[in-house]
Order: structure tokens, then C-alpha cells, then sequence
């Protein structure tokens, strides 16, 4: 099973369970090709229900300091859309089967074409496709192009979103909703914004879609909370930092386990 | 969004659409919580337009406040010299603050205090002056101001740095990417997008995410329709007639769209967009979109789709120009689309030429101009000759140079 079914039976399978996705981010190619390789391979074992498989941009407007400084080490290093495709291959085949959903910015996606994207991707073992400046409505050539390779397309909805703006929403995605917790960019915070139970009550009433929480994670009391009124707990910055840290690979993966265990409930 | 229906072939007023393309160009590729926050000032902008108070109330600013209409020049000296078409000067150097960028930035700001409900903005720059536009209208409408600048560029517009600090704006400083204007782009950006409630992105070109390319050609358009007028009158020193050409150097093209506009169904002239050529568009240096075919290509960048300097992989190319404003890898997507119509055309002109159109009107006219606006001056050195004496060519002198003499000394030192 591949691509947004791959996606639907995860969480299928969690929903009957009663827990949470654990929805780690990590930028492909940071540290290093190799690290980055085992960092996917390490948050599979520890625990991770579906993987953001960050495909790095020059100009990540939606992220903070420190997506930033590793999706630019990430570029520097030598990183390109086509490998990290590649090294989505190679976990594959390594026998990694945990779902991935690529993460980029739409101009690497449109300089590479929206078409051949979505069949590489596909055929790389990447189930869907998350592109943060690129809302329903911009979308029309991406979209039909992820649906015809079996690509679930994700989309994003905020605290600002109108109810115009979610159903909207609810009508394009496929595979799950993603839930920008605060209005801001990625990054660990201190405190989860405290309206939070109220709009993910708001885009209850549209969709049956899963929905799963980003935006601000860090830790695996928060990662339980969070579990308690959605489907899916996204972690990026928190995991990145880990990543770029003296004990690297070993930090990722106990944040990973404590963050797993967070979104099963504690 | 549209102004007049048009005789010809091209409607030119039916741009942008309601979703906000200028054909394949513009859009809103912006993340989700932004969306609301662009609905919402295209909402208070269309309205604005049709309220005769607040019209009014801008014009009256722009008057006894900018300084409006600004005047038009004969550059007789220069036209002698270069032995060709008459040259004019569109003195956008002349309005308060330095620049064309109060227009926009004094329209936007007072969009926000009469007709949105929020308390900040915060805003780019490059060169500078759009911040200092941006520092001065805040000032003046007692609104709280931050900018945002590269720290490539806070070094080499250092007057305007502390000029925005003196009217009491923050300047904060960019040290990601290239440290220049994009990158201040991105952080003005991440602002808005985590204190959107209360804030209005102030952005100073004819760029970004609808509504804001035809949102700021409005407010800049302000220069042609002067012009316009003036050209044809005499008394207010025009050659008593339309020009063959109309020039401006283009960065994200609010001077060279605003000029333009009124001017677009007048199919006897010509309309040259001047981009910044910086060491060469061989040498790579440079921050010409559509004169380097390899990588000026359609592209999204920071909310507008239009060419993009970028390499094959779609990350954004680092770009070179001796002046800050010009120094920016997009272009505003209706000047993508007025190229792709055949209604405007674009060249482009090296850091070196701008040099020698920066002296010419120094020595020959006694204006020190922008180095934005010395890349239009560089190109029309090369263009006037080409013309008879009885034509006529207006330039948009976008700015004027006291910002840039600490460059100017760097660059030619004991030559000046
Ligand atoms: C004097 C002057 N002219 C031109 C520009 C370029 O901007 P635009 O292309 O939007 O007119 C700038 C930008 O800072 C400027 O300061």
C-alpha cells in the first residue's frame, strides 16, 4: 500500500488504537546526506507514524530561525530536489515503510514541474505533499497532478482561517489537515497557544479528515496534550535542533521516543 | 480591481483578475494565515478607492505634505550633449523623503489608520528609502514602525538607516540569506505572519501577493497621471506633447509601473523598463530578470508568481546591483505580463553605465540622482543619440542620491 492510502490506513489504524499520530519533521540533507539518511531511519524505529520529509529552499518564508539555518547547511551541503527524492528511494529500500509526506516551497517544485514532481515522488515512495505557500486556489495544476500519482495533498489552516477558508480546505485535502497551531512560523514554544481546543473544534465541524497539530511542539507533555483533541502531533524545530546538536543522532532519538510516547497518550 | 475598458486589442484594465493574475503572473502564494489578512486589505483598499473622503484626504496629504505634483524638468544640458531626442525628467526626487516610495507608503498607511484596525507596521527595505517613506508616513500618522534590512544593505545606505531611526521607527537588522532586500522581505514577512492581527505588511513595491502589485501601481500611478498632463502643457514645462519614450529603471517596478500606467493605451509610446545589469549578465552579477535566459525564468517568489533569477533546481539566485533598490531576484508580475503583451519593453544597464549617467546629470544637469534612478539616466545616454532631435523622452527620476554618495565615493573615489 503507497500514497495517500498509505497515509488513510495509519490513521485508520491509530484512530481504532485511541492515540495520536507522532508526525516528526526533519530537513533532508542536514547535518550531512548520510546523517540526515539515519535520522529518518532512527525516528521510524522510534516511533514515527508518518515522516515530513523536508526538501530544502533558499527561501523558507514560513519558518523560523532554526528550519531556517538547517534547510540552508542543507543547500550549502549540496542538496538537491532530485536527490532528495532519491533518498527517499533508498530508505525504501532499506525497508522503511513508514508514510512520507515531502515538505518543500513551490518554487523548487515548479522549477522541477509540477507533473514530472508528483510521478518522481511517487515512484521514490513519497505517499504526499505539503507546500506551505501554496493554498487552494493556487493550486490547480499540483493538485490534479499529486491525485493522478496517488499523492494525498495536504493543505494547512490557521487560527486566522474563516470558515470560508475551511471548507475550502476540507473540499481540496486528502490524507490529513494540518493545523497551524499559532499565527507565526515554525519553532519550538514554551506553551501551546491556549485557543487551540476551540479551532480545532471549528474545523471539526467540516471535515472528517484527520487533523493533526504544528507548529510550536517541543515536548512530550505537549505532544500528550495535543493528543488528547487531534489525530496527528507534527514536531519540526525541536527534532532539527536535536539534530544539529553534539549528540545528534542519539537526542533524536530519545526526544523522538519521548515525543512517541507523548502522542500515545503519555 | 479593474480601472477603464480600452479600444485596443489588449484590455489593459482588466488586469489583475479577481484571483489576482496578471495572465500567468501574480496570485497569492502565500501561507494560510496570511490569507484572511489579504482578503481583508483588498476589502479596505476597494473600498478606500470609491470613498471621496478618503481620497480627499490623500490627495490633500500629497499635496501640502509630499509636495505633489512634483515638477517636470527639461534636461537641456544632457539633450545637447548626447546630440538626440529631447530629454525630461519626471522629479520623483523632489517629493518629501527622496523618492517615489512615499506615494505608495503614505497611501498604504493611511489605508491602515481610516480603514483597517490595526495599530503597526512593518515594512522592507533595500535602499532605504521605502523605509524611510515608510518611517515618515508612520511619523506622521502616529502609527508604531518596523523595518526590516539586510545588513549587506544597512552598511551601504547608512544615512537612511539613521534617517529612519531619527523619525522613530526600529530598524531591524537582517542577517540571514544574502543579507539584502529579499532576505529583509522573508523576515517582514514572518512578522506579519505571527502578529498579523494587529499588523499591515507595508510593502514598498509593485510586488508580493494580490492585492498588493495592483494596490501600490495605484498609489505610484500618480507619476504618469501627472506627467501625463504635464507633457502636454507648456506652461508646466512639457514639450507641448506626448513622448516617444517614457524610461525607469525597474527593481520591483512600482516607479516604472506607476509612470507607465496612464500611459499604457497611448500605443505612439514607447515604455523601457531599465534593470540592473550589475558586472554583466555573463558575469552573473546582476539582477537582470529578463535579460538572462538561463536563469530568468517563471518562477514564485515571496507570494507573486513572475521571472525569478534562479538555478535549475528552483532556489533563488543571488543577485548583484551597485544600488540596494534594484537588488532583487523578481520582478512585478505586471511587468511580466506587459512584456509578454508586447506593451513594454526592458534592457538593461551595467553598474559601470550607471556610473556615467550618475556624472552626466551631476555635471550637466546639477541633480545628484538615486543610483536606482542613474540606471535609467545610464540607458538613456545610449538612446537619446539613437533618436531625432524632434522626439522626446521622459525619464522617471525615481530618487534622489544623498543616499548613495558614500557608494559613489567608494566606487569612483578622487574621480568625482
Ligand atoms: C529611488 C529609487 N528608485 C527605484 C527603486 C526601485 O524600486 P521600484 O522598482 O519599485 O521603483 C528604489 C528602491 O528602493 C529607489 O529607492
Amino acid at each position: 500500500m503507497r500514497g495517500v492510502e498509505r497515509i488513510e490506513q495509519v490513521f485508520r489504524k491509530l484512530k481504532k488504537a485511541g492515540v495520536a499520530a507522532f508526525m516528526p519533521y526533519h530537513a533532508m540533507g542536514y547535518p550531512t546526506r548520510q546523517k540526515s539518511l539515519e535520522i529518518i531511519a532512527v525516528l521510524a524505529e522510534a516511533g514515527a507514524d508518518l515522516v515530513e520529509f523536508g526538501i530544502p529552499h533558499s527561501d523558507p518564508l514560513a519558518d523560523g530561525p532554526t528550519v531556517q539555518t538547517a534547510t540552508y547547511a542543507a543547500l550549502v551541503g549540496g542538496t538537491t530536489v532530485a536527490d532528495c527524492l532519491q533518498m527517499a528511494r533508498e530508505l525504501r529500500d532499506q525497508g522503511v515503510d513508514t508514510p512520507f509526506c515531502a515538505m518543500s516551497y513551490y518554487n523548487p517544485i515548479l522549477a522541477f514541474g509540477e507533473e514530472r514532481f508528483a510521478n518522481a515522488a511517487a515512484k521514490a515512495g513519497i505517499d504526499g505533499l505539503i507546500v506551505p505557500d501554496l493554498p487552494p486556489g493556487e493550486s490547480e495544476l499540483l493538485e490534479p497532478a499529486c491525485r493522478a500519482a496517488g499523492l494525498a495533498t495536504v493543505y494547512m489552516l490557521a487560527p486566522t482561517s474563516t470558515e470560508d477558508r475551511i471548507k475550502s480546505v476540507a473540499r481540496h485535502a486528502t490524507g490529513f489537515i494540518y493545523l497551524v497551531s499559532v499565527t507565526g512560523i515554525t519553532g519550538a514554544r514554551a506553551e501551546l497557544p491556549p485557543g487551540l481546543p476551540a479551532f480545532v473544534e471549528r474545523v471539526r465541524r467540516h471535515t472528517d479528515l484527520p487533523l493533526a497539530v504544528g507548529f510550536g511542539i517541543s515536548t512530550g507533555p505537549q505532544a500528550a496534550k495535543v493528543s488528547e483533541i487531534v489525530d496527528g502531533v507534527i514536531v519540526g524545530s525541536a527534532l532539527v535542533k536535536a539534530a544539529g546538536s553534539e549528540a545528534g543522532v542519539d537526542a533524536v532519538r530519545s526526544l523522538a521516543e519521548q515525543l512517541a510516547a507523548g502522542s500515545r497518550g503519555g | 480591481m479593474t480601472l477603464s475598458t480600452t479600444t485596443t486589442a489588449v484590455n489593459f484594465g482588466a488586469v489583475p483578475d479577481e484571483t489576482g493574475r496578471f495572465g500567468p503572473y501574480g496570485g497569492k502564494y502565500v501561507p494560510e494565515t496570511l490569507m484572511p489578512a489579504l482578503d481583508e486589505l483588498e476589502e479596505a483598499y476597494l473600498n478606500a478607492r470609491v470613498d471621496k473622503a478618503f481620497m480627499a484626504e490623500l490627495a490633500h496629504l500629497q499635496h501640502t505634505y509630499v509636495g505633489r505634483p512634483t515638477p517636470l524638468t527639461y534636461a537641456r544640458r544632457l539633450s545637447e550633449e548626447l546630440g538626440g531626442a529631447r530629454i525630461y525628467l519626471k522629479r520623483e526626487d523632489l517629493a518629501h523623503s527622496g523618492a517615489h516610495k512615499i506615494n505608495n507608503a503614505l497611501g498604504q498607511a493611511l489605508l491602515m489608520k481610516r480603514k483597517m484596525g490595526k495599530t503597526r507596521i512593518v515594512a522592507e527595505t533595500g535602499a532605504g528609502q521605502h523605509g524611510v517613506a515608510t518611517a515618515t508616513a508612520a511619523a506622521l500618522l502616529g502609527i508604531g514602525c518596523i523595518v526590516y534590512m539586510g545588513t549587506v544593505d544597512m552598511e551601504r545606505q547608512k544615512p537612511n538607516v539613521f534617517r529612519m531611526q531619527l523619525l522613530g521607527t526600529e530598524v531591524r537588522a537582517v542577517e540571514s540569506g544574502s543579507q539584502t532586500l529579499k532576505d529583509a522581505i522573508n523576515e517582514a514577512i514572518r512578522d506579519w505572519v505571527t502578529n498579523v492581527e494587529s499588523t499591515h505588511y507595508l510593502l514598498g513595491s509593485a510586488l508580493g501577493p494580490h492585492p498588493y502589485p495592483a494596490m501600490v501601481r495605484d498609489f505610484q500611478s500618480i507619476i504618469g497621471l501627472e506627467a501625463h498632463s504635464q507633457m502636454q502643457d507648456p506652461a508646466e514645462g512639457g514639450p507641448g506633447r506626448l513622448p516617444d519614450a517614457i524610461v525607469a529603471c525597474v527593481g520591483g517596478g512600482s516607479n516604472a509601473i506607476g509612470i507607465f500606467h496612464p500611459f499604457l493605451e497611448e500605443e505612439s509610446v514607447r515604455l523601457i523598463g531599465v534593470e540592473a545589469g550589475g558586472h554583466g549578465i555573463e558575469d552573473g552579477a546582476h539582477a537582470a530578470r529578463f535579460a538572462d535566459p538561463e536563469r530568468g525564468r517563471l518562477g514564485v517568489l515571496q507570494g507573486t508568481k513572475s521571472y525569478v533569477l534562479q538555478d535549475g533546481d528552483g532556489q533563488i539566485a543571488l543577485t548583484h546591483s551597485i544600488s540596494a533598490g534594484l537588488d532583487y531576484a523578481s520582478v512585478g508580475p505586471e511587468h511580466a505580463w506587459l512584456r509578454d503583451v508586447g506593451r513594454s519593453e526592458y534592457t538593461y544597464c551595467t553598474d559601470a553605465q550607471t556610473l556615467k549617467g550618475f556624472k552626466a546629470l551631476c555635471e550637466l544637469e546639477g541633480i545628484i540622482p538615486a543610483l536606482e534612478s542613474a540606471h535609467a539616466i545610464g540607458y538613456v545616454l545610449e538612446l537619446a543619440p539613437q533618436m531625432a532631435e524632434d522626439q522626446v523622452i521622459l525619464v522617471n527620476l525615481s530618487g534622489r542620491g544623498d543616499k548613495d554618495l558614500g557608494t559613489v565615493m567608494q566606487t569612483i573615489g578622487g574621480d568625482i
